[in-house]
């Protein structure tokens, strides 16, 4: 049996500093929920990334099916309304 | 005093430098690509720290010793530090008990030098403490997973136990060189420290449902200089580029 198959993946979340989000960051293979966490820390963490990990195994991820991409998301290019592009902000409102 | 306090934290440099140095020999062999970046983490960590002791060492010397000269530029009686940071890597459960029981022990003795009365240790000691924290806890993890495992993880485990076992003794044997500083308070009493490592080590074995080993002679004398053969192998390796081009940098 190979290591990949004897060990589970996890998927990283790391959270850069307070008030932002998690991100995923990548993935790494360990043991068990605590393992995960230690090297999740070890491997991404080693320049001062973040304030906050999250790991996930990755076979609790439900993901859409590459094949269905064309029927899940062309629907919204021609949608152009959805954007709200079409307003006059004024200068001094700046960025939003 | 000062004398016997330089002599004293260059020991505990050396502890970890050497140590350092040989948890560096795990890099791109380690098991797992995880570990392949834990263990060097710990490695950099041990090094600072020996880079800050040195450093403080001689400036208190005075006698223009920089950390590099302490590192690199000594013979092998000058090294002092505990046989245990000296020993082959062996396997990996050899090396993660090994480290289990370093950073046992350097968690409680940074806690104690947090409240030393010379504030420079003080200083170092509180950096050192949460690498120290975070070192013992990956390593009790992996002595307790290993312990626990597999029938192979727990029979190396076992062999791991008994082979370190004569190692672990030297850590409560007071420096002589360090009676005044103890008495100063500037270092803690290091025998104190033992029913603490004992404890925090009894609880992680019977998580790993692993036996404790049986009482045996402590090996001791590298607070004295006196090294096993692995010493000087090692000394070739880590002073080679000092050796060869003394007083290179990059």
């Amino acid at each position: 049996m190979s290591e990949a198959e004897e060990i589970p993946l996890w998927e990283v979340f790391i959270r850069p500093r307070n008030g932002l989000a998690h991100r995923h960051c990548g993935s790494l293979h360990a043991a068990d929920a605590e393992m995960a966490l230690q090297a999740a820390r070890d491997v991404y963490t080693r320049r001062g990334e973040g304030l906050s990990v999250w790991v996930i195994p990755s076979a609790q991820i439900v993901a859409s099916d590459p094949q269905d991409r064309d029927l899940l998301f062309d629907p919204a290019d021609d949608k152009i309304y959805r954007h709200p592009s079409f307003y006059n902000i004024p200068d001094d409102v700046g960025h939003m | 005093m000062s004398t016997a306090l330089v002599a004293a934290l260059i020991g505990l440099a050396d502890d970890h430098l050497i140590l350092g140095h040989r948890l560096s020999e795990w890099c791109g062999h380690a098991p797992m690509l995880e570990e392949d970046l834990a263990m060097p983490n710990i490695a950099l960590d041990l090094i600072g720290q020996a880079r800050g002791l040195y450093t403080y060492a001689g400036e208190l010397e005075g006698a223009g010793r920089d950390e590099d000269t302490l590192a690199f530029g000594r013979l092998e009686r000058a090294y002092r530090n505990l046989l245990i940071c000296e020993l082959p890597n062996g396997d990996f459960a050899q090396t993660m008990l090994r480290q289990f029981y370093f950073a046992t022990f350097m968690h409680l003795f940074w806690q104690k030098v947090e409240c030393s009365t010379d504030t420079t240790l003080a200083a170092i000691a509180a950096k050192a403490v949460k690498e120290a924290q975070y070192h013992r806890r990956h390593c009790a993890e992996w002595v307790i997973r290993l312990g626990d495992g597999t029938d192979e993880s727990a029979v190396r485990m076992h062999e791991a136990v008994t082979l370190l076992a004569p190692y672990t003794g030297e850590f409560f044997i007071a420096d002589p060189e360090a009676g005044g500083a103890v008495a100063a308070g500037v270092l803690p009493q290091i025998q104190t420290l033992q029913p603490a490592w004992q404890a925090d080590v009894e609880q992680v074995f019977a998580a790993a449902k692993l036996a404790l080993p049986q009482a045996v002679y402590a090996q001791k004398g590298g607070r004295r200089g006196l090294h096993t053969e692995a010493m000087g192998h090692l000394l070739a390796q880590l002073q080679f580029m000092q050796r060869s081009f003394p007083d290179m940098t990059w």
